[in-house]
Protein backbone atom coordinates (compact mmCIF):
# COMPACT_ATOMS: atom_id res chain seq x y z
CA UNK A 1 0.00 0.00 0.00
CA UNK A 2 1.49 3.61 -1.09
CA UNK A 3 -1.30 5.82 0.37
CA UNK A 4 -4.24 5.92 1.92
CA UNK A 5 -6.72 8.35 0.53
CA UNK A 6 -10.48 6.65 0.63
CA UNK A 7 -11.89 3.84 1.69
CA UNK A 8 -12.79 3.54 -2.10
CA UNK A 9 -9.95 2.42 -3.05
CA UNK A 10 -9.59 -0.70 -0.90
CA UNK A 11 -10.77 -3.74 -2.26
CA UNK A 12 -12.70 -6.18 0.30
CA UNK A 13 -9.47 -8.71 0.65
CA UNK A 14 -6.98 -5.40 1.19
CA UNK A 15 -9.77 -4.10 3.81
CA UNK A 16 -9.89 -7.89 5.84
CA UNK A 17 -6.28 -7.83 5.80
CA UNK A 18 -5.66 -4.47 7.86
CA UNK A 19 -8.42 -5.43 10.35
CA UNK A 20 -6.32 -8.92 10.73
CA UNK A 21 -3.26 -7.48 10.85
CA UNK A 22 -4.76 -4.64 13.54
CA UNK A 23 -5.51 -7.52 15.91
CA UNK A 24 -1.97 -8.52 16.16
CA UNK A 25 -1.55 -4.78 17.10
CA UNK A 26 -4.27 -4.91 19.38
CA UNK A 27 -2.35 -7.90 21.09
CA UNK A 28 0.54 -5.80 21.64
CA UNK A 29 -1.31 -3.02 23.91
CA UNK A 30 -1.80 -6.00 26.48
CA UNK A 31 1.84 -6.78 26.75
CA UNK A 32 4.32 -5.57 29.19
CA UNK A 33 6.20 -3.91 27.14
CA UNK A 34 3.86 -2.00 24.32
CA UNK A 35 6.27 -1.33 21.70
CA UNK A 36 7.28 -3.21 18.22
CA UNK A 37 10.68 -2.14 16.49
CA UNK A 38 9.27 -2.68 13.00
CA UNK A 39 9.35 1.37 11.57
CA UNK A 40 12.68 2.09 13.70
CA UNK A 41 14.22 4.75 12.03
CA UNK A 42 11.40 5.93 10.27
CA UNK A 43 9.39 9.39 10.88
CA UNK A 44 6.04 10.05 11.05
CA UNK A 45 4.51 13.60 10.30
CA UNK A 46 1.22 14.05 11.67
CA UNK A 47 0.03 17.24 9.60
CA UNK A 48 -2.97 19.07 11.34
CA UNK A 49 -4.57 21.81 9.83
CA UNK A 50 -7.61 21.00 11.52
CA UNK A 51 -8.60 20.78 15.54
CA UNK A 52 -8.23 17.10 16.72
CA UNK A 53 -7.77 15.62 19.21
CA UNK A 54 -8.41 11.94 19.40
CA UNK A 55 -7.06 11.30 15.47
CA UNK A 56 -4.13 12.96 16.35
CA UNK A 57 -2.91 11.41 19.82
CA UNK A 58 -4.29 8.02 18.11
CA UNK A 59 -1.50 8.67 15.17
CA UNK A 60 0.99 9.92 17.23
CA UNK A 61 0.44 6.74 19.62
CA UNK A 62 0.46 3.98 16.75
CA UNK A 63 3.49 5.49 15.39
CA UNK A 64 5.31 5.37 18.38
CA UNK A 65 4.58 2.28 19.35
CA UNK A 66 5.80 1.19 16.05
CA UNK A 67 8.87 3.08 17.18
CA UNK A 68 8.97 5.48 14.55
CA UNK A 69 9.71 8.94 15.35
CA UNK A 70 6.99 11.64 15.63
CA UNK A 71 6.89 14.90 14.62
CA UNK A 72 3.85 16.75 15.21
CA UNK A 73 2.57 19.91 13.39
CA UNK A 74 -0.93 21.83 13.62
CA UNK A 75 -1.33 25.08 11.53
CA UNK A 76 -1.86 27.37 14.38
CA UNK A 77 1.64 28.86 15.62
CA UNK A 78 3.26 27.54 12.43
CA UNK A 79 4.29 29.63 9.12
CA UNK A 80 1.00 28.10 8.10
CA UNK A 81 -0.71 31.26 9.72
CA UNK A 82 2.26 33.35 8.08
CA UNK A 83 0.69 32.50 4.89
CA UNK A 84 2.56 29.55 3.78
CA UNK A 85 1.07 27.49 0.91
CA UNK A 86 0.53 23.56 1.07
CA UNK A 87 3.07 22.89 -1.73
CA UNK A 88 5.95 25.01 0.26
CA UNK A 89 4.84 23.12 3.82
CA UNK A 90 5.04 19.56 2.01
CA UNK A 91 8.70 20.31 0.27
CA UNK A 92 9.56 21.68 3.89
CA UNK A 93 8.64 18.06 5.11
CA UNK A 94 10.39 16.36 2.41
CA UNK A 95 13.76 18.41 2.89
CA UNK A 96 13.14 17.14 6.54
CA UNK A 97 12.99 13.34 5.56
CA UNK A 98 9.67 12.64 6.48
CA UNK A 99 8.63 9.25 5.73
CA UNK A 100 4.86 8.94 6.26
CA UNK A 101 2.39 12.16 6.17
CA UNK A 102 -0.70 11.78 8.33
CA UNK A 103 -2.87 14.85 7.13
CA UNK A 104 -6.06 16.65 8.08
CA UNK A 105 -6.93 19.26 6.44
CA UNK A 106 -10.29 21.67 6.07
CA UNK A 107 -10.20 21.09 2.54
CA UNK A 108 -11.59 18.14 0.51
CA UNK A 109 -9.09 16.93 -1.39
CA UNK A 110 -6.01 17.79 0.05
CA UNK A 111 -4.50 14.50 0.84
CA UNK A 112 -5.04 13.74 -2.90
CA UNK A 113 -3.08 17.13 -3.88
CA UNK A 114 -0.23 15.87 -1.51
CA UNK A 115 0.00 11.95 -2.79
CA UNK A 116 -0.03 13.32 -6.75
CA UNK A 117 1.56 16.38 -7.04
CA UNK A 118 5.29 15.00 -6.55
CA UNK A 119 6.13 17.59 -3.82
CA UNK A 120 6.65 15.33 -1.47
CA UNK A 121 7.70 11.46 -1.63
CA UNK A 122 6.22 9.98 1.66
CA UNK A 123 3.67 7.49 1.43
CA UNK A 124 0.00 9.81 2.37
CA UNK A 125 -2.64 9.01 5.10
CA UNK A 126 -5.73 10.91 5.33
CA UNK A 127 -6.53 11.60 8.72
CA UNK A 128 -9.89 13.75 7.12
CA UNK A 129 -10.24 15.70 4.97
CA UNK A 130 -12.84 18.57 4.47
CA UNK A 131 -16.71 16.93 4.38
CA UNK A 132 -14.83 14.14 1.86
CA UNK A 133 -13.29 10.98 3.88
CA UNK A 134 -11.73 9.79 6.91
CA UNK A 135 -10.10 6.34 6.35
CA UNK A 136 -8.92 5.01 9.23
CA UNK A 137 -12.28 6.20 11.37
CA UNK A 138 -14.38 3.88 9.37
CA UNK A 139 -11.34 1.18 9.25
CA UNK A 140 -11.55 1.12 13.30
CA UNK A 141 -15.66 1.24 13.32
CA UNK A 142 -15.47 -2.01 11.18
CA UNK A 143 -13.22 -3.50 13.16
CA UNK A 144 -14.75 -2.94 16.67
CA UNK A 145 -18.20 -4.15 15.06
CA UNK A 146 -16.51 -7.31 14.09
CA UNK A 147 -14.31 -7.54 17.34
CA UNK A 148 -18.43 -7.25 19.00
CA UNK A 149 -19.79 -9.85 16.87
CA UNK A 150 -17.05 -12.27 16.87
CA UNK A 151 -14.69 -12.03 19.76
CA UNK A 152 -11.53 -13.83 19.32
CA UNK A 153 -12.52 -15.49 16.07
CA UNK A 154 -12.64 -12.37 13.89
CA UNK A 155 -9.70 -12.67 11.91
CA UNK A 156 -10.30 -13.34 8.43
CA UNK A 157 -14.31 -12.61 8.74
CA UNK A 158 -15.73 -8.99 6.59
CA UNK A 159 -19.51 -8.29 8.05
CA UNK A 160 -21.73 -9.98 5.73
CA UNK A 161 -25.18 -9.21 6.71
CA UNK A 162 -24.51 -6.66 9.13
CA UNK A 163 -27.22 -4.12 9.26
CA UNK A 164 -25.63 -0.77 10.21
CA UNK A 165 -27.93 2.29 10.49
CA UNK A 166 -25.70 5.80 10.46
CA UNK A 167 -27.67 9.19 11.87
CA UNK A 168 -27.70 12.71 11.77
CA UNK A 169 -25.50 15.44 9.64
CA UNK A 170 -24.91 13.19 6.76
CA UNK A 171 -24.23 16.46 4.51
CA UNK A 172 -20.72 17.51 6.47
CA UNK A 173 -19.51 14.21 7.67
CA UNK A 174 -16.51 12.49 6.18
CA UNK A 175 -16.64 9.47 8.99
CA UNK A 176 -20.53 7.98 7.10
CA UNK A 177 -18.65 8.57 3.56
CA UNK A 178 -16.29 6.75 4.55
CA UNK A 179 -18.32 4.27 6.58
CA UNK A 180 -20.93 3.41 3.21
CA UNK A 181 -18.09 2.58 0.91
CA UNK A 182 -15.78 0.53 3.45
CA UNK A 183 -18.86 -1.57 5.02
CA UNK A 184 -20.39 -1.43 1.43
CA UNK A 185 -16.93 -3.48 0.57
CA UNK A 186 -17.08 -5.41 3.53
CA UNK A 187 -21.08 -6.63 2.37
CA UNK A 188 -22.85 -4.98 5.20
CA UNK A 189 -25.87 -2.75 4.73
CA UNK A 190 -25.70 0.83 5.50
CA UNK A 191 -28.74 2.94 6.29
CA UNK A 192 -28.55 6.17 6.47
CA UNK A 193 -31.32 8.64 8.89
CA UNK A 194 -30.78 12.33 8.70
CA UNK A 195 -33.52 15.71 8.31
CA UNK A 196 -34.02 16.42 4.80
CA UNK A 197 -31.74 19.57 4.63
CA UNK A 198 -29.06 17.39 5.83
CA UNK A 199 -28.96 14.86 3.10
CA UNK A 200 -26.14 15.55 0.44
CA UNK A 201 -27.30 16.31 -3.32
CA UNK A 202 -26.45 13.08 -5.45
CA UNK A 203 -26.96 10.39 -2.84
CA UNK A 204 -29.33 8.63 -5.25
CA UNK A 205 -25.51 7.01 -6.51
CA UNK A 206 -24.80 6.19 -2.98
CA UNK A 207 -25.15 2.08 -2.35
CA UNK A 208 -27.50 3.02 0.80
CA UNK A 209 -31.05 2.94 1.69
CA UNK A 210 -32.54 6.06 3.11
CA UNK A 211 -34.85 7.10 5.87
CA UNK A 212 -36.22 10.60 7.39
CA UNK A 213 -37.36 8.79 10.57
CA UNK A 214 -35.45 7.49 13.75
CA UNK A 215 -38.23 5.67 14.85
CA UNK A 216 -38.97 3.30 12.24
CA UNK A 217 -35.46 3.26 11.54
CA UNK A 218 -35.10 1.63 15.33
CA UNK A 219 -37.92 -0.75 14.83
CA UNK A 220 -36.61 -2.32 12.39
CA UNK A 221 -33.90 -3.09 14.66
CA UNK A 222 -30.40 -2.77 13.69
CA UNK A 223 -27.65 -4.77 14.59
CA UNK A 224 -25.48 -1.21 14.79
CA UNK A 225 -26.70 2.35 15.10
CA UNK A 226 -24.03 4.73 14.79
CA UNK A 227 -24.62 8.31 15.71
CA UNK A 228 -23.02 11.28 14.16
CA UNK A 229 -22.13 15.01 15.57
CA UNK A 230 -23.58 17.90 14.37
CA UNK A 231 -21.08 19.70 13.17
CA UNK A 232 -21.64 23.45 14.18
CA UNK A 233 -18.46 24.28 12.69
CA UNK A 234 -19.47 23.50 9.33
CA UNK A 235 -23.38 24.69 9.18
CA UNK A 236 -23.56 27.93 7.62
CA UNK A 237 -27.20 27.73 7.35
CA UNK A 238 -30.22 26.77 9.12
CA UNK A 239 -30.29 23.19 8.47
CA UNK A 240 -32.78 22.54 11.46
CA UNK A 241 -34.94 24.87 13.55
CA UNK A 242 -33.32 24.29 17.12
CA UNK A 243 -30.71 22.17 18.85
CA UNK A 244 -34.15 20.74 21.00
CA UNK A 245 -35.80 19.61 17.99
CA UNK A 246 -33.28 18.24 16.22
CA UNK A 247 -32.31 16.13 19.76
CA UNK A 248 -36.31 15.19 19.75
CA UNK A 249 -36.11 13.80 16.54
CA UNK A 250 -33.05 12.47 15.68
CA UNK A 251 -31.27 12.11 19.07
CA UNK A 252 -30.74 8.98 20.39
CA UNK A 253 -32.47 9.30 23.69
CA UNK A 254 -32.96 7.29 26.63
CA UNK A 255 -36.83 6.58 25.13
CA UNK A 256 -35.01 5.08 22.27
CA UNK A 257 -32.24 3.83 23.40
CA UNK A 258 -34.99 1.21 25.44
CA UNK A 259 -36.54 0.48 22.03
CA UNK A 260 -33.17 -0.87 20.53
CA UNK A 261 -32.37 -4.64 20.66
CA UNK A 262 -30.23 -5.74 23.39
CA UNK A 263 -27.13 -6.84 21.33
CA UNK A 264 -27.23 -3.46 18.67
CA UNK A 265 -24.23 -1.67 19.32
CA UNK A 266 -24.39 2.07 19.56
CA UNK A 267 -21.75 3.52 18.26
CA UNK A 268 -20.22 7.57 18.14
CA UNK A 269 -16.67 8.66 16.18
CA UNK A 270 -16.83 11.96 18.91
CA UNK A 271 -15.99 14.05 20.12
CA UNK A 272 -20.32 13.88 21.41
CA UNK A 273 -22.40 16.46 22.17
CA UNK A 274 -24.30 14.88 25.16
CA UNK A 275 -27.74 15.79 25.32
CA UNK A 276 -27.99 16.83 21.19
CA UNK A 277 -27.41 13.46 18.96
CA UNK A 278 -26.80 11.37 21.88
CA UNK A 279 -28.12 11.34 25.89
CA UNK A 280 -25.76 10.46 28.47
CA UNK A 281 -27.52 7.41 29.41
CA UNK A 282 -26.44 5.81 25.68
CA UNK A 283 -22.85 7.31 25.46
CA UNK A 284 -21.94 5.65 29.11
CA UNK A 285 -24.58 2.05 28.52
CA UNK A 286 -22.92 -1.17 27.75
CA UNK A 287 -23.98 -1.34 24.37
CA UNK A 288 -22.01 1.85 23.51
CA UNK A 289 -18.42 1.05 21.95
CA UNK A 290 -17.04 4.70 22.08
CA UNK A 291 -14.50 4.35 24.08
CA UNK A 292 -13.68 0.55 22.52
CA UNK A 293 -13.43 3.02 19.32
CA UNK A 294 -10.87 4.92 20.82
CA UNK A 295 -8.58 1.82 21.52
CA UNK A 296 -8.99 0.42 18.33
CA UNK A 297 -8.26 3.20 16.68
CA UNK A 298 -4.57 3.36 17.58
CA UNK A 299 -4.57 -0.68 16.28
CA UNK A 300 -6.03 0.41 13.33
CA UNK A 301 -3.48 3.22 12.76
CA UNK A 302 -0.36 0.74 13.92
CA UNK A 303 -1.96 -1.92 10.77
CA UNK A 304 -2.33 1.35 8.20
CA UNK A 305 1.36 2.52 9.38
CA UNK A 306 3.30 -0.95 9.04
CA UNK A 307 1.72 -1.59 5.94
CA UNK A 308 2.44 1.74 4.43
CA UNK A 309 5.83 2.21 5.86
CA UNK A 310 7.48 -1.24 6.52
CA UNK A 311 8.21 -3.07 3.43
CA UNK A 312 10.55 -2.41 0.78
CA UNK A 313 10.40 -2.43 -3.10
CA UNK A 314 8.53 -5.38 -4.29
CA UNK B 1 15.24 -28.63 -11.16
CA UNK B 2 14.94 -31.79 -9.02
CA UNK B 3 13.17 -32.69 -5.47
CA UNK B 4 14.53 -35.41 -3.26
CA UNK B 5 12.99 -36.45 -0.49
CA UNK B 6 15.05 -36.34 2.69
CA UNK B 7 12.72 -37.34 5.28
CA UNK B 8 9.63 -39.37 5.21
CA UNK B 9 6.05 -39.12 8.02
CA UNK B 10 7.85 -41.62 9.80
CA UNK B 11 11.25 -39.86 9.80
CA UNK B 12 9.48 -37.02 11.29
CA UNK B 13 7.72 -38.56 13.80
CA UNK B 14 10.64 -40.50 14.75
CA UNK B 15 12.73 -37.38 14.76
CA UNK B 16 10.36 -35.33 17.05
CA UNK B 17 9.94 -38.04 19.01
CA UNK B 18 13.42 -38.47 20.15
CA UNK B 19 13.41 -34.58 20.71
CA UNK B 20 11.16 -34.74 23.13
CA UNK B 21 12.89 -37.31 24.92
CA UNK B 22 15.64 -35.10 24.58
CA UNK B 23 13.89 -31.73 25.81
CA UNK B 24 12.62 -33.84 28.94
CA UNK B 25 16.23 -35.20 29.56
CA UNK B 26 17.95 -31.90 29.51
CA UNK B 27 15.21 -30.08 31.57
CA UNK B 28 14.51 -32.93 33.87
CA UNK B 29 11.23 -33.29 33.72
CA UNK B 30 8.32 -31.12 32.01
CA UNK B 31 8.26 -28.52 34.81
CA UNK B 32 8.09 -24.97 33.67
CA UNK B 33 8.18 -26.19 30.13
CA UNK B 34 6.80 -23.71 27.49
CA UNK B 35 7.15 -24.46 24.05
CA UNK B 36 6.66 -21.59 21.84
CA UNK B 37 6.19 -22.44 17.57
CA UNK B 38 7.55 -19.93 14.91
CA UNK B 39 4.74 -19.45 12.19
CA UNK B 40 3.78 -20.70 10.30
CA UNK B 41 5.03 -24.47 10.26
CA UNK B 42 7.05 -24.21 13.54
CA UNK B 43 3.31 -23.75 15.12
CA UNK B 44 2.39 -26.91 13.81
CA UNK B 45 5.64 -28.33 15.25
CA UNK B 46 5.48 -27.36 18.54
CA UNK B 47 1.90 -28.88 18.93
CA UNK B 48 3.26 -31.54 17.62
CA UNK B 49 6.01 -31.57 20.01
CA UNK B 50 3.45 -31.17 22.90
CA UNK B 51 1.31 -33.60 22.46
CA UNK B 52 4.19 -36.47 22.46
CA UNK B 53 5.48 -34.87 25.61
CA UNK B 54 1.75 -34.97 27.27
CA UNK B 55 1.64 -38.92 26.38
CA UNK B 56 5.37 -39.42 28.58
CA UNK B 57 4.48 -36.72 30.90
CA UNK B 58 0.97 -35.36 31.40
CA UNK B 59 -0.02 -32.24 32.15
CA UNK B 60 3.10 -29.99 32.35
CA UNK B 61 4.01 -28.34 29.58
CA UNK B 62 2.44 -25.34 27.89
CA UNK B 63 1.76 -24.26 23.88
CA UNK B 64 2.26 -20.83 22.03
CA UNK B 65 3.07 -19.04 18.68
CA UNK B 66 5.73 -16.37 18.76
CA UNK B 67 5.55 -14.33 15.38
CA UNK B 68 8.69 -12.42 14.60
CA UNK B 69 7.22 -10.21 11.78
CA UNK B 70 8.09 -7.30 13.70
CA UNK B 71 11.42 -7.70 14.71
CA UNK B 72 13.02 -9.05 11.21
CA UNK B 73 15.83 -6.75 10.28
CA UNK B 74 15.20 -6.90 6.37
CA UNK B 75 11.97 -6.11 7.16
CA UNK B 76 12.55 -2.71 4.43
CA UNK B 77 14.38 -5.07 1.95
CA UNK B 78 11.21 -7.19 1.05
CA UNK B 79 7.69 -6.09 0.28
CA UNK B 80 5.28 -5.90 3.31
CA UNK B 81 4.74 -9.25 5.26
CA UNK B 82 1.51 -9.93 6.92
CA UNK B 83 1.90 -11.21 10.63
CA UNK B 84 0.84 -13.62 12.18
CA UNK B 85 -0.96 -14.25 15.64
CA UNK B 86 1.05 -14.53 18.31
CA UNK B 87 -0.15 -16.15 21.62
CA UNK B 88 1.44 -16.87 24.63
CA UNK B 89 0.08 -19.06 27.50
CA UNK B 90 -1.75 -17.71 29.90
CA UNK B 91 0.73 -18.24 32.69
CA UNK B 92 3.04 -16.19 30.86
CA UNK B 93 6.88 -16.75 30.07
CA UNK B 94 9.06 -15.31 33.04
CA UNK B 95 10.69 -17.52 34.79
CA UNK B 96 9.96 -20.29 32.55
CA UNK B 97 12.06 -22.56 30.11
CA UNK B 98 11.05 -21.63 26.61
CA UNK B 99 11.67 -24.39 23.79
CA UNK B 100 11.62 -22.33 20.62
CA UNK B 101 10.48 -24.22 18.10
CA UNK B 102 10.90 -24.01 14.00
CA UNK B 103 10.92 -26.09 10.94
CA UNK B 104 14.36 -24.88 9.42
CA UNK B 105 17.45 -23.79 10.93
CA UNK B 106 19.30 -21.43 7.88
CA UNK B 107 20.63 -18.00 8.37
CA UNK B 108 20.06 -17.66 12.41
CA UNK B 109 18.00 -14.43 11.77
CA UNK B 110 14.46 -15.65 12.16
CA UNK B 111 16.00 -16.94 15.66
CA UNK B 112 17.87 -13.30 16.21
CA UNK B 113 14.51 -12.08 15.86
CA UNK B 114 12.38 -14.24 18.17
CA UNK B 115 15.06 -13.38 20.83
CA UNK B 116 14.52 -10.12 20.39
CA UNK B 117 10.40 -10.79 20.78
CA UNK B 118 10.97 -12.82 23.87
CA UNK B 119 12.73 -9.85 25.17
CA UNK B 120 9.79 -7.24 24.90
CA UNK B 121 7.44 -10.58 26.33
CA UNK B 122 9.27 -11.16 29.86
CA UNK B 123 12.25 -12.91 31.55
CA UNK B 124 12.40 -16.43 31.16
CA UNK B 125 14.50 -18.65 32.98
CA UNK B 126 16.15 -20.31 29.85
CA UNK B 127 15.67 -20.28 25.91
CA UNK B 128 16.31 -23.19 23.97
CA UNK B 129 16.16 -23.75 20.35
CA UNK B 130 14.81 -26.90 18.50
CA UNK B 131 14.72 -27.52 14.68
CA UNK B 132 13.43 -30.14 12.59
CA UNK B 133 16.29 -29.57 9.89
CA UNK B 134 19.40 -27.34 10.53
CA UNK B 135 20.66 -26.91 6.79
CA UNK B 136 24.06 -24.76 7.91
CA UNK B 137 25.21 -21.59 6.84
CA UNK B 138 24.44 -19.42 9.81
CA UNK B 139 25.67 -15.99 9.43
CA UNK B 140 24.94 -15.42 13.64
CA UNK B 141 26.41 -16.50 16.46
CA UNK B 142 23.20 -19.02 17.00
CA UNK B 143 23.11 -22.84 17.61
CA UNK B 144 20.07 -25.22 17.85
CA UNK B 145 20.09 -27.68 21.24
CA UNK B 146 17.38 -29.91 19.34
CA UNK B 147 17.62 -30.63 15.98
CA UNK B 148 15.66 -33.64 14.20
CA UNK B 149 18.01 -33.80 10.90
CA UNK B 150 21.30 -32.07 10.04
CA UNK B 151 21.10 -31.80 6.43
CA UNK B 152 24.24 -30.15 4.94
CA UNK B 153 23.10 -28.07 2.01
CA UNK B 154 24.95 -25.62 -0.91
CA UNK B 155 22.94 -22.05 -1.10
CA UNK B 156 21.72 -22.98 -3.94
CA UNK B 157 19.83 -25.80 -2.90
CA UNK B 158 16.28 -25.20 -1.66
CA UNK B 159 15.03 -27.33 1.89
CA UNK B 160 11.34 -27.83 1.56
CA UNK B 161 9.75 -28.49 4.90
CA UNK B 162 5.83 -30.24 4.37
CA UNK B 163 3.76 -30.88 6.93
CA UNK B 164 0.37 -32.77 6.74
CA UNK B 165 -1.70 -29.62 7.97
CA UNK B 166 -1.04 -27.30 5.62
CA UNK B 167 0.70 -29.47 2.44
CA UNK B 168 -1.38 -32.57 2.97
CA UNK B 169 1.38 -34.77 3.34
CA UNK B 170 4.58 -35.14 5.76
CA UNK B 171 7.80 -34.49 4.20
CA UNK B 172 11.25 -32.87 3.74
CA UNK B 173 12.54 -32.23 0.56
CA UNK B 174 15.96 -30.91 -0.90
CA UNK B 175 15.81 -29.35 -4.19
CA UNK B 176 18.94 -28.99 -6.20
CA UNK B 177 19.64 -26.52 -8.62
CA UNK B 178 21.53 -28.68 -11.19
Amino acid sequence: MRHLLSTKDLSRDEAVAILDIAEDMADVATREVKKLPALRGKTVVNLFFEDSTRTRISFEAAAKRLSADVINFSAKGSSVSKGESLKDTAQTLAAIGADAVVIRHHASGAPNVLAQSGWIDAGIVNAGDGTHEHPTQALLDAFTIRRRLHGSAARGKALDGVRVTIVGDILHSRVARSNVWLLTTLGAEAHLVAPATLVPLGIEGWPVSIGYDLDEAIAAQPDVIMMLRIQSERMHAAFFPTAREYSRQWGLDDERLAKLPGGSLVMHPGPMNRGLEISANAADSPQSTVLEQVANGVSIRMAVLYLLLAGGAS
Amino acid sequence: MTARIVLQQADITRALTRISHEILESNRGSTGLVLLGIPTRGVILAHRLGAILDGIEPGAVSLGSLDVTMYRDDLAKNPTRAPSPTSIPSGGIDGKTIVLVDDVLFSGRTIRAALNAINDLGRPRAVRLAALVDRGHRELPIRADFVGKNLPSSLSERINVHLEEIDGIDEVTIEGAE
